[in-house]
């Protein structure tokens, strides 16, 4: 067991290795001069493009930059801001010239937000989907799974951003039942509360997936042998159904959730705009319209480091769930 | 309900147990009590169907059998002839609204036919249990083996977990299982398959029932553990006293366990009678046929004699005996009566009864045989 938790964090490491050559590779190797595109100022003093050069080391050779830059990430290291060099802490993760911040405390101020969104979105689609999805297998080939089965493909097939607007019109503005995101200054229920709104609409989104993915692993388990076996034993239905068939069926949703779950936690591009959270998704796409390099490397960086781990979790959680991964 | 015989109390028993007792041994592994040859289960013209897209699909009609207590009855047919459908019948284990169950079935004076869920839960593993053909699917692949016996004593018998564990390994033991401690904590997984095979056989016995369905139990198993699973029921058999009913199509095993055959094709019984008779001389053209194709070490024969054709489709059965395209004596019956009438399931003999048109249908097979 050990040895398999083992090597499943040696093989996250790796990943997460090569993801940082491959953003460092992506944005420091092009061949526009970061520094001008960085430069916050529509006109740069010399001394703001040698600030930049000298703490993004473009002025050394690729690999020497490389160095410094996973050197940051590990130890820290210094990063000249108007001409003083300005310690950078571990785990450095560069220093927007524009905003005049560094991008560890930028993303570190508004990843709770998304964060708080994601895991009540996940609180949602799970309990609806799975529940949803398992009514529905229980009544195959019922009016109401077909119903269940259509909603869903109907829901899901409408893009978030249409669903997403209406709901943030009709029940934050037109008819405001639900309170408008404010932040985190203003308080804990405050900010909870704004939360509410973005999370049921994206929550309801992605419950149309797990309603369909819970139904057809569900279908499936319900048919094996051992789910016989488990009612020929004289037990409840509701233990067959829940103790052996659901412990079964949810394996494949483990695998999505852990996906799904990394892409939420790395930013919600549209739900974060419609609604107007402090999110990571939205500050990547204002970073992105800003040039801001740093801090769309640092985004993008957090956003593969989170899907590595989450996989690894995943896989974790799958050998706590089906016995014989143990083994292989 | 059960028959379970009153333990006498133990005369060293403290009145009282103290605070610190160990936890009640589970109720002892005790036989049945009951006359050999009680009728445990009465099945009266069963019929299952199920709506499929292209019609009914007829999978068992109008069967009648009955299974007594000490006894092995077996149910002989091919794939698709309906012995698997009728004995899952037994246990109620077909989803209502998929399929249409006419008929009776009496389990120990309990009508299983259009029986209420909390009926058939409490029948279920306690007066009938059943062990499935494929024991690596049919048991849990998530759950530790003594856990999942355990919960089948569970369900029926208000004792603790403690208990329960504990006389799942008792069954482990007594099914032959070496280490059963250890076993019992094991996944089936790490299981070989005669094990997994016993294991299945201490789950369906653990509630000590009166009928015990072995649906296929040594199809998946290598012929010399076949042979161990198959002494290993008939010795619990005689210990516990219980009926059994061997569902199977390998007439090899049913030479060596079964008192009882009933033959069955196409969703029918054929013939029926005790086992050594019919197998010594079968009456009934399908049953020949098959004891005729059964490999044989002693008679000198090239190849392998087979029936010809396929079963039929259960949606539009052939028209007269389901048996005639391919059945080789039928230009014995006068008037082309087998194509266009359904025989009847006659007695042909004392214990002995046939659903064919022949007359004298032993003779018609001895001369076929000679021809």
């Amino acid at each position: 067991m050990l040895i398999y938790i083992g090597r499943r964090i040696l093989m996250a490491i790796s990943v997460v290795l090569v993801v940082l050559v491959a953003t460092f590779l992506l944005f420091f190797a092009g061949p526009a001069d970061p520094a001008q595109a960085m430069c916050g100022e529509t006109r740069c003093t010399t001394q703001r493009l040698e600030d930049i050069r000298r703490s993004l080391g473009t002025d050394r050779p690729v690999a020497a930059q490389f160095s410094e830059y996973f050197k940051g990430l590990f130890v820290g290291r210094d990063i000249y801001v108007s001409g003083a060099p300005k310690k950078c802490e571990a785990p450095c993760l560069g220093f927007s010239f524009r905003t005049g911040i560094e991008v560890k405390d930028a993303i570190a101020v508004r990843f709770p937000n998304t964060a708080m969104l994601a895991l009540m979105t996940m609180v949602i689609f799970l309990s609806v989907g799975v529940s949803t999805g398992v009514l529905a297998a229980r009544r195959r080939g019922s009016a109401l799974d077909r119903g269940i089965v259509g909603f869903s493909q109907v829901f899901g097939s409408i893009p978030s951003y249409i669903t997403g607007l209406l709901f943030a019109l009709y029940f934050t503005v037109l008819y405001p039942i639900l309170p408008r995101y404010t932040n985190r200054g203003d308080g804990l229920p405050a900010w909870l509360g704004g939360l509410i709104a973005p999370a049921i609409i994206l929550g309801l989104f992605y419950a149309t997936g797990y309603v369909r993915y819970a139904r057809a692993s569900m279908v499936d388990t319900l048919s094996q042998d051992y789910v016989r076996t488990a009612r020929s034993k004289g037990i409840g239905e509701q233990t067959v159904v829940y103790k052996h068939a659901l412990r079964a069926a949810l394996s494949p949703v483990v695998t999505i959730l852990g996906l799904d779950m990394a892409g939420l936690l790395s930013g919600t591009l549209i739900t974060e705009q419609i609604f107007g959270v402090d999110g990571i998704g939205r500050f990547a796409i204002e970073s992105l319209r800003n040039d801001d390099l740093p801090i769309i490397m640092g985004t993008v960086l957090v956003g593969c480091v989170l899907v590595v781990i989450m996989n690894l979790v995943v896989d974790i959680a799958y050998s706590f769930i089906d016995p014989r991964v143990r083994l292989s | 309900m059960s028959a379970q015989p009153i333990q006498p109390e133990p005369a060293d028993r403290p009145a009282i147990l103290p605070m610190d007792a160990p936890a009640p041994a589970p109720k002892p592994v005790v036989p049945i009590v009951a006359p050999i040859g009680e009728v445990v289960l009465q099945v009266t013209d069963l019929a299952v169907r199920f709506p499929s897209d292209e019609g009914p699909v007829n999978a068992v009609q109008d069967l009648s059998y009955e299974a007594r207590l000490g006894r092995t009855l077996a149910i002989v047919g091919e794939s698709g002839s309906g012995k698997s459908v009728s004995s899952m019948a037994v246990l109620g284990l077909h989803n209502a609204k998929r399929s249409t169950i006419t008929g009776s079935i009496l389990l120990d004076g309990h009508e299983i036919v259009g029986a209420e869920e909390s009926l058939l839960r409490k029948l279920r593993s306690n007066t009938a249990a059943m062990i499935f053909q494929d024991p690596l699917s049919a048991l849990h692949p998530f759950y530790k083996v003594g856990s999942q016996i355990a919960e089948a004593y569970l369900a029926h018998n208000s004792v603790s977990k403690q208990v329960a564990r504990k006389r799942a390994v008792e069954m482990l033991d007594l099914v032959g299982i070496p280490t059963p401690e250890r076993r019992a904590r094991q996944f089936p997984h790490e299981f070989s398959g005669g094990m997994r095979q016993r294991a299945m056989i201490a789950l369906g016995l653990v509630n000590n029932p009166k009928l015990l369905i072995a649906d296929e139990p040594t199809t998946a198993l290598d012929v010399t553990v076949q042979a161990q699973i198959l002494d290993l029921v008939k010795n619990l058999q005689q210990e516990f006293g219980s009926a059994v009913i061997l569902i199977t199509h390998d007439l090899g095993v049913v030479a060596e366990v079964a008192d009882d055959i009933l033959v069955m094709y196409a969703g029918r019984a054929v013939e029926k009678g005790l086992a050594k008779d019919v197998l010594a001389r079968p009456q009934h053209p399908y049953t020949y046929a098959l004891l005729q194709s059964l490999p044989s070490a002693s008679e000198d024969s090239d190849r392998l004699l087979t029936i010809k054709g396929s079963p039929p489709s259960l949606v539009n059965l052939p028209s007269g005996c389901s048996f005639h395209p391919r059945c080789a004596v039928r230009d014995r019956v006068p008037g082309d009566a087998c194509a266009r009438t359904l025989p009847e399931l006659r007695t042909s003999a004392p214990g002995r009864q046939i659903r064919c048109h022949l007359a004298n249908p032993e003779q018609v097979l001895t001369e076929e045989h000679f021809a």
